[in-house]
């Protein structure tokens, strides 16, 4: 988990981690590149309509504003890939700019994820994993489960160590 | 409105339409509730993105928790969804609409 060490953003990260963290940014990039569909309901929640009762607005803006955002989330997810160490897993540190880009990227992951494994509100993630286990440990759930539940608490350990750092 | 005789009554209250046009002003930037999104994180990008304080943040994240919704932003239409667009960006659900 991440804290901060004189202006830099640091985090050591395991093997299974580093792995986990490779796999889920690869996958946001390749529903960006070449698995950009907006029927998917990922790409819906990533990219929302911006006018929900006026589908020509929305294509409208759309056709202005997608490119960018497409690039910025491809680019954010990207800057997670570039900073990971190497298969051993060993260190991680980050400046602002890196540790915002890290944050946008573990969020659309969540996101990604969070809209596969049809999280609601007040879905209790203890519970969820508990009955995934209950039904088959050895479920892609639960591993799904269990990855995103430890990029919520990525993600908030480097958001506190920002908010603490400001 | 000159005149030297000015009758002595309370000013006529000049609408504020110099710096904002009325037609600029009918637009908002509403960000919706959703399951994913922490809600310290919320807080943070209403922070960062518009410059908020931390009180108003976090009241619009509240907002935004419990009524299922919130405006977060008012002005022209292509400012708010230039807001939309940031707020997409962070992973927020943003819509723009009258307000």
């Amino acid at each position: 988990m991440f804290h901060r060490q004189s202006g830099r953003y640091v985090a050591t990260f395991a093997v299974d981690e580093v792995r986990v963290l490779r796999k889920v940014a690869s996958e946001v990039v390749g529903l960006l590149t070449d698995g950009f569909d907006h029927s998917d309901p990922v790409v819906g929640r990533l990219f929302p309509e911006v006018y929900p009762d006026d589908p020509r607005s929305t294509a409208e803006f759309r056709r202005y504003t997608e490119g960018d955002l497409k690039t910025a989330k491809i680019d954010q997810a990207g800057a997670i890939l570039a900073a990971l160490p190497g298969e051993a897993g060993g260190e991680v540190r980050l400046d602002a700019e890196a540790a915002e880009a890290w944050l946008r990227a573990l969020n659309d992951a969540r996101l990604a994820m969070g809209v596969r494994l049809e999280i609601k509100d007040g879905t209790d993630l203890g519970e969820e994993l508990d009955e995934a286990v209950a039904e088959d440990p050895t479920s892609s759930r639960v591993f799904q489960l269990s990855v995103y539940a430890y990029l919520g608490y990525l993600q908030e350990s480097l958001l506190n160590a920002l908010i603490d750092g400001a | 409105m000159g005149g030297m005789a000015a009758p002595q009554v309370a000013p006529v209250e000049t609408p504020d339409t110099e710096e904002v046009p009325v037609s600029d002003r009918q637009w908002v930037t509403i960000v919706w509730d959703d399951p994913v999104n922490l809600m310290t994180y919320v807080t943070w990008v209403f922070q960062k993105l518009f410059g908020y304080s931390r009180e108003k943040a976090e009241k619009l994240m509240l907002d935004v928790h419990h009524k299922g919704r919130a405006v977060v932003s008012t002005g022209a239409r292509e400012r708010m969804e230039h807001d939309a667009s940031q707020l997409h960006a962070y992973g927020l659900w943003a819509t723009v609409d009258r307000s």
